[in-house]
């Protein structure tokens, strides 16, 4: 089974947590995690690039490795792309098992890889001018949990 | 005969742009081609490649050819 794995410049939660349980009637649960812009310190705006010919395989390939460590009956990765504003949706991970557990952890694993990995790059507008975000440690040490 | 260079994240703020034309050739000589400040900012050692959409291994063995696309990635800031 391949996830569905998109890059959008919009993002609606709800409907999309709602299309991808009716799509997974045999799964017991559905673990969905959603990041937003963080609203404070003066953020007036968050940009995300990525680069066409890697962003999307490398989130098809987590989406294969995260589907072969768990028993899913299916995993949804949503990223946008492009400029949005505090409280706006920027990810949406998605996995359905039989049981919560196996659909927490991919879940979990997922987002985590997403975090270090993914062909991303973040820039913030504060007070006007922009400013490239560089990486966080603690992005690497969760990736690290996972062996 | 020509190659485009693609800067990512803050590289592009260096370069002043995402995309250049530059002429096809061995990856030390496009380098030497641009101003030094950029190409220090290419050569630091924690910047990866990818040429045509599949990462580089070692820099040394790129040589750019016609209508060849070669990204540089700064390190990640994650979704």
């Amino acid at each position: 089974m391949a996830g569905d794995v998109r890059l959008a410049a919009a993002l609606a939660p709800g409907d999309e947590v709602a299309a991808f349980a009716s799509a997974h009637p045999a799964a017991g649960g559905i673990v969905s995690f959603l990041g937003q812009v963080r609203c404070g310190d003066g953020v007036e705006a968050l940009e995300l690039r990525h680069y066409e010919p890697l962003t999307l395989p490398g989130m098809q390939a987590l989406a294969a490795t995260t589907l072969s460590r768990w028993p899913l009956d299916g995993l949804l990765l949503i990223h946008r792309i492009g400029e949005m504003a505090p409280g706006e949706p920027i990810v949406l991970v998605c996995a359905a098992a039989r049981h919560r557990r196996d659909a927490f952890a991919a879940a979990d694993y997922a987002m985590d890889h997403l975090k270090s990995d993914a062909w991303f790059w973040k820039r913030e507008r504060v007070a006007g001018v922009w400013r490239w975000i560089e990486p966080r440690a603690e992005d690497h040490a969760d990736r690290a949990r996972w062996g | 005969m020509s190659a485009t260079l693609i800067f990512l994240g803050r590289l592009e703020d260096i370069a002043g742009g995402a995309e250049r034309t530059v002429a096809v050739g061995p990856f030390a000589a496009v380098l030497a081609a641009l101003e030094p400040q950029l190409a220090e900012a290419l050569r630091e050692p924690f910047i990866r490649m990818a040429l045509n959409g599949v990462l580089v291994a070692d820099p040394q063995t790129v040589l750019l050819a016609d209508g060849d696309e070669l990204a540089f990635l700064p390190p990640v800031s994650g979704g």
